[in-house]
């Protein structure tokens, strides 16, 4: 609608409607990280919106620069740390791709496992904050947030119980997994996924049925299929325009073709087709872990000898850009190898980067209300955007 | 358009080798940047823009990758282009995809690159009043940083 106009300021002549330039954020509770948008409102409705990010910059491209390839996966966590499983995945594909590693049978499906379950984290606390920023309309407002709270809990003991840590893993490295399952571990995993199948369920009632829900993410933020594409959004917002494409079915990677699981796609484009397909994720998650345990190899988790010092793993010259589907899409990473211990450059494909950079598209023509629901169905993590 | 299409017609219409291989590597001259991207577009069916970016060669100047995709064929393209040594100009791909917008401002932030026809080339990641782009390889990891405010 306004889209030519949207990214620049406003124009000192305008001689329209009186106009107000207002900023939400650094510090907005509903901005999710530190996000500052400066909305340009003409009574309620927003007619621009400048997008201020880079408050999280870390610069993990020139870090990744410093440090070797036994070093950085653990660091990659720290990109995306609501998914941390995601960006160390990416990470040490692409330096699998150009070193030719083999990954045993039973680290790639590990690998699968804590992948899925933390796209299960991961959404439960977007669905929790969502329905939080979307406040009274829910009746209290934080209830459905407690319960993701509650939920997500669960898988962070797993992980805890995995690696020792809640947040930020180093789980993976180069050749394979760094930590293979506890005994006990597989039968408090199955339990959990199905504690989360049936709470699943329960939310999806508490919310499909309250009409106030309804009205505030029906019809609000429509991204068109088009859109979505030239501005590279992906994940759950590629899917809620309308394009059936996943990269664990298109570009299978860590044996992801050995599962069954359906990409669920709708296609509106509004804040409700993209809950729908994340609502619907949490399934298909349960059903690829579910697979994943019944026939977890046995072996070794990893195909190198230990290291004796961090510099021990060189890979030949060469690029390769490795891509995995996280949580918000595809997350990917292009190294360009020199032959010796480290990157000579990394870049970061950061899912909520490129989702975010929707938001001066869809924002104008809504109300100053509906910013916030639109926020929050893009799920943006602040780590991801800044890097 | 499929693999083996895209690669030949590349090929022909640019008069350069295409390596077939997952993604394809294109590299063409500064001055058919922009029209490899349309051309990605439009005729390879690359409609989804993936990412943009660049890399210091030191002395042999900066290279500008862009990674576009065909979802519906599954052909993924890498599109390359090499400016001369101590070239910081290029021409933008905003025309051609509006995801180009953010991408080439951090590129520029990071890199110093700027890309001629942008709609709003500013800092993104960084400060307005940054000195230096931190991704050239000129950049030490350790320059000191100055005082906020």
């Amino acid at each position: 609608m306004l889209d030519q106009n949207t990214t620049t300021r406003v124009e000192m002549d305008w001689s329209g409607p009186e106009r107000l330039q207002m900023n939400m954020g650094p510090q907005h509770p509903s901005a999710h990280g530190v996000f500052r948008a400066i909305v340009t409102l003409e009574g309620e409705t927003v007619v621009a919106v400048d997008a201020v990010i880079g408050y999280l910059h870390r610069c993990h491209e020139k870090l990744s620069e410093t440090l070797t390839y036994a070093q950085y996966p653990s660091i990659a966590s720290k990109t995306d740390y609501v998914a941390a499983m995601t960006s160390e995945f990416a990470y040490v594909m692409a330096a699998e791709e150009i070193g030719k590693f083999e990954v045993p049978k039973r680290a790639q499906y590990l690998r699968v496992i804590v992948a899925e379950l933390q796209r299960i984290a991961s959404h439960l606390l977007w669905l929790g904050t969502w329905c939080m920023d979307m406040g009274g309309a829910l009746g209290g407002g934080a209830t459905i947030f407690l319960y993701c709270i509650r939920e997500r809990e669960l898988i962070l003991d797993l992980f805890e119980a995995l690696v020792g840590a809640r947040l930020l893993y180093g789980f993976f490295q180069v050749g394979g997994t760094r930590y293979d399952i506890p005994d006990g571990w597989a039968q408090k995993c199955r339990e959990t996924i199905a504690v989360i199948e049936s709470r699943v369920d329960e939310y999806e009632q508490m919310l499909e049925d309250n009409a106030f829900f309804l009205a505030r993410a029906r019809g609000v933020g429509v991204v068109s299929r088009e859109l979505a594409q030239d501005v590279g959004i992906a994940g759950p917002l590629l899917r809620g325009s309308g394009i059936d494409y996943d990269l664990r079915r298109n570009a299978p990677y860590s044996s992801y073709q050995d599962f069954d699981f359906t990409v669920p796609t709708e296609k509106d484009g509004d804040c409700y087709a993209r809950y729908k397909v994340r609502m619907q994720e949490f399934r298909q998650a349960v059903a690829i872990i579910r697979q994943a345990l019944d026939k977890l190899p046995a072996g070794p988790i990893s195909s190198r000898p230990a290291l004796k010092s961090v510099a021990q793993i060189r890979i030949p010259k060469g690029e390769a850009y490795a891509r995995v589907e996280g949580p918000r899409g595809e997350v990917g990473s292009y190294i360009i190898s020199d032959g010796s211990a480290k990157p000579y450059r990394m870049k970061w494909r950061g899912a909520s980067f490129s989702n975010l950079a929707i938001l001066p598209h869809i924002i104008p023509g809504h109300k100053v209300a509906d910013v916030v629901a639109i926020m929050g169905s893009v799920d943006p993590v602040f780590g991801e955007v800044d890097r | 358009m499929n693999a083996e299409q895209a690669r030949a017609s590349l090929a022909s219409t640019f008069g350069v080798e295409v390596a077939a291989g997952v993604p394809m590597v294109v590299t063409v001259a500064p001055d058919r940047w922009e029209e490899l991207a349309r051309y990605a577009k439009e005729t390879v069916g690359c409609r989804f823009f993936n990412f943009l970016t660049a890399v210091d060669w030191k002395e042999q100047g900066l290279e500008v990758v862009a990674r576009v995709d065909n979802l519906d064929d599954n052909v993924g393209l890498m599109l390359k282009t090499r400016l001369a040594p101590g070239v910081t100009n290029c021409a933008s791909l905003t025309p051609v995809y509006r995801g180009a917008d953010w991408m080439e401002r951090e590129c520029f932030d990071m890199f110093g690159i700027r890309f001629d026809n942008h709609p709003d080339l500013r800092r993104i990641l960084l400060e307005d009043t940054w000195e230096g782009h931190p991704l050239l390889k000129s950049y030490a990891v350790d320059t000191p940083h100055p005082p906020y405010r």
